[in-house]
């Protein structure tokens, strides 16, 4: 396998990773606008113990995406950041927002009127990230950047200010709260809250189905290539059905509360919407004018990251296997005592 | 305002924000596994409750590192994508192994600071260990980054395309060790004063209070060992600037006329239109003796480079002067402490924190780190200027097309006063409470109660 296809491979990786992961840290963000009931404070709590102790490792999914991505193409970053200069510009406001709001609320006055400020900050950065998030890949996806001789040619509002850039953004916002709420019906130890999340969840999941489709609608003339990619390739079928299968599955194991199921089913249906993508684009970076192999840097940088990923990855994976041991395992699933909160 | 200064101006503020975060992120972890350490040895309560209350001032400084440090490698596209297209093959390779740094530090982070009662003590340890080795690590790579940008290796240049590019050269460049060893000193150095002259003035109101005591003797054993070591990093670095960056050497130290037997020039003010630096106090000889460790060696001065390749040489001279001011009086501090330590522990007595004066200095000298990691900072890239890659890539070429870039300077500048603004306000909070007596937990009774 060439060396540009694997480290595409790892880079959709690291993405799907983070929206498994990172994604719904975000999606915790919604619920927190949309506690309600005698239970808000317990469904915040129960949220801010989730993000807690991961967001930040979680957020560094992405980081990872742009350094490989600037290492092993760095025509295709220079490119992307140009044309995609104002919609990145506002996803890094509310990346920093989103993680700073959230700390500051931890360690802030645990008095109501303050927690609640920091608590609407917070949760609407974690709204508005991931529309941003979803619109800059819906613009790359759409096929409107357009390069000529390394230089971007095209409008720097135009290829992200159109219906199907932002159709993608609501799509990912919806897929965000949707992970976040099965995710949450798992981590809950109360009853009450997992009902709580499971009705979330069911209507998340309509969201996403609802928006999956007005996404595929809008993508016959908001990214053609791409459209034309997931509907007549020898592999469409077969992820459509995937899918689909998944995307049932975590619906009837909502509804008959086999939560551990609905968490796969809802993992696997994020991940595969997102490789659905990327095979779709494949071997396109920036749809038309950038592939791997165009944006390619030298053999030498290819190889020597190749090698330096998979080391990586060594040290990586056992690390947050830790992590996600000590904070997510069941026995750990009972809310903290007043000593094992940070403020 | 135009956008190549709008895009400076950006970069230059994200930096000078961020670096604060960087370094105390660097330094804080290695305070807390001290004073943790020395709890698991002595079982002494008042080390468990002075690493946690680092723990909790540490929660919030990283959080505002991680995200502003996410907006720097945005910006590196957002602003310099003509840098980034060129240069990313070669220097991307650090900044990829900062990634996986960085994911050690946020991992390890997490389990430290909310596995208190999750994990056996030595695992919290190990722990805190892991994050500060990777929070160095990551320091480093982004560093060695920085210096390739100064001394530019690992590749050779045909039709102005890079060509035969070796990232692993590229990381060796001759600025590498030089600028990473002085930078990690200047984390623990600026931090380790911070924390100190914190403690510092807490004990001089509440003298006999053991918990910032102990915390002041960690906090200036790193910062000062560190501080007394830096002025010897700092001739290594500069030896290379000599060797390597001429004209960087001539700009900071505002040398003007190409001289055998240089004089070191301390202050002054360089007049660049009439080409001397003024009220400068000169020692004879000195610059050749520190830039070649020769009295007679001829130092070049900014006269003999073209004008379109010099730096601006005011600020750059004049932080120059601040940063090596800032270091040596910290050395001269970290000396002192040294020596009523070593006085106290011979007459067995533990007097040494007791003198009024002593204390005024270490509050005085705490923002003396970050003024010269700030100051440091401007030396390296404003010195470099007008070159984005030293000699082969002016910052002029590297700047975004993207026009009305004065808007996110202005977004960001607000954006980090408010952050800053809220982080000092609940660091504050946090410090005005001075503990008195510990549970066997390690929470301060006093507000337990």
């Amino acid at each position: 396998m060439p060396l540009e296809t694997i480290i595409a491979g790892v880079m959709i990786s690291a993405l799907i990773l983070y929206a498994l992961l990172g994604g719904a840290d975000y999606g915790g963000g919604v619920w927190d606008l949309f506690a309600f009931g005698k239970r808000a404070p317990a469904q915040r709590a129960l949220i801010a113990q989730a993000i807690g102790p991961v967001w930040e490792a979680n957020h560094v999914w992405l980081i990872l995406v742009i350094v490989v991505l600037f290492t092993a193409f760095p025509p295709a970053f220079a490119a992307i950041s140009i044309a995609l200069h104002i919609p990145l510009t506002l996803l890094l406001i509310g990346i920093v927002l989103r993680g700073t709001t959230f700390t500051f609320r931890a360690h802030d006055a645990q008095r109501d009127d303050v927690q609640r400020r920091w608590s609407l900050l917070f949760s609407i950065a974690s709204i508005i990230t991931p529309v941003l998030l979803g619109i800059v890949l819906g613009a790359i996806a759409s096929g409107t950047i357009r390069v000529e001789n390394g230089v971007v040619v095209s409008d720097f509002l135009k290829s992200w200010l159109a219906p199907f850039p932002f159709a993608v953004g609501f799509f990912a916002l919806s897929l965000f709260a949707f992970l976040a709420a099965v995710y949450l019906t798992v981590e809950a130890s109360q009853p009450e809250l997992q009902e709580d999340f499971r009705m979330r969840a069911l209507i998340a999941g309509f969201a996403v189905g609802i928006l999956a489709l007005i996404v595929f609608l809008l993508a016959g003339t908001g990214a053609p290539t791409v459209r034309a990619g997931i509907s007549r390739s020898w592999w469409a079928l077969a992820l459509h059905l995937g899918t689909a299968v998944v995307a049932v599955g975590a619906f009837y194991t909502l509804w008959i509360r086999k939560y551990r199921v609905a968490r796969l089913c809802a993992a696997a249906q994020v991940t595969l919407i997102l490789l659905g993508w990327a095979f779709a684009q494949f071997p396109y970076l920036v749809e038309p004018d950038i592939t791997i192999y165009s944006a390619a840097a030298s053999h030498a940088t290819l190889r020597l990251l190749v090698i330096a990923l998979a080391v990586g990855v060594l040290v990586l994976f056992p690390s947050y296997y830790y992590l996600f041991r000590i904070f997510k395992s069941e026995v750990s699933a009972a809310p903290p005592s007043a000593s094992q909160k940070l403020s | 305002m135009n956008d190549l200064l709008a895009a400076r101006s950006q970069m230059a503020m994200s930096l000078a924000f961020h670096i604060v975060f960087a370094a105390i992120g660097i330094a804080m972890p290695l305070l807390m596994i001290i004073a943790e350490w020395q709890w698991l040895r002595t079982k002494d309560e008042v080390y468990l409750a002075l690493a946690k209350r680092w723990a909790k001032g540490t929660a919030i400084l990283f959080a505002v590192g991680a995200v502003s440090g996410t907006v720097l490698s945005f910006e590196l596209g957002l602003l310099w994508p003509g840098f980034m297209r060129y240069a990313g093959a070669i220097i991307g390779m650090p900044f990829s192994l900062e990634g996986f740094a960085f994911f050690t530090e946020a991992i390890f982070l997490g389990v430290y600071l909310y596995g208190w009662n999750r994990v056996p003590p030595r695992a919290h340890l190990f722990a805190g260990a892991m994050v500060a080795i990777s929070g160095a690590l990551s320091g480093i790579f982004v560093v060695i980054a920085n210096a390739w940008m100064n001394t530019p290796t690992g590749f050779h240049v045909v039709d102005g395309r890079p060509v035969d590019i070796d990232p692993l050269a590229a990381m060796m460049n001759p600025a590498a060790f030089a600028q990473t060893l002085h930078m990690t000193l200047a984390a623990y150095a600026a931090t380790g004063f911070v924390v100190a002259g914190i403690h510092a003035f807490m004990l001089r109101r509440d003298a006999n209070n053991r918990f910032h005591k102990a915390a002041l003797a960690i906090a200036l054993t790193v910062g000062g060992t560190a501080a007394i070591l830096q002025p010897l990093s700092g001739d290594l670095l500069a030896k290379m600037v000599a060797k390597n960056l001429p004209v960087k050497l001539a700009a900071l130290e505002g040398q003007f006329a190409t001289e055998k037997g240089a004089p070191l020039r301390i202050g002054g003010i360089p007049d660049e239109g009439a080409g001397v630096t003024r009220y400068a106090i000169q020692i004879p000889y000195g610059l050749s003796i520190l830039a070649y460790n020769d009295p007679h060696a001829t130092v070049k001065g900014l006269n003999d480079f073209p004008a379109t390749e010099r730096p601006p040489v005011a600020i750059v001279h004049v932080s120059f002067q601040i940063m090596v001011a800032c270091g040596l009086a910290m050395m001269l501090v970290a000396a002192w402490a040294a020596w009523r330590y070593w006085r106290a522990r011979r007459k067995k007595s533990e007097t040494w924190l007791s003198s009024k004066w002593f204390l005024r200095a270490l509050v005085l000298a705490a923002p003396l780190g970050f003024i010269a990691i700030e100051t440091g900072w401007v030396v390296t890239e404003v010195g470099r200027q007008p070159w984005i890659i030293y000699g082969v890539m002016k910052t002029a070429e590297a700047v975004t097309p993207v026009p009305g870039l004065v808007v996110p300077f202005i977004a960001f500048t607000f954006l980090y006063i408010f952050l800053a603004a809220i982080t000092v306000w609940l660091l504050l909070r946090q410090v005005a409470a001075s503990p008195q007596a510990f549970g066997s937990d390690g929470q301060e009774v006093r507000l337990a109660a």
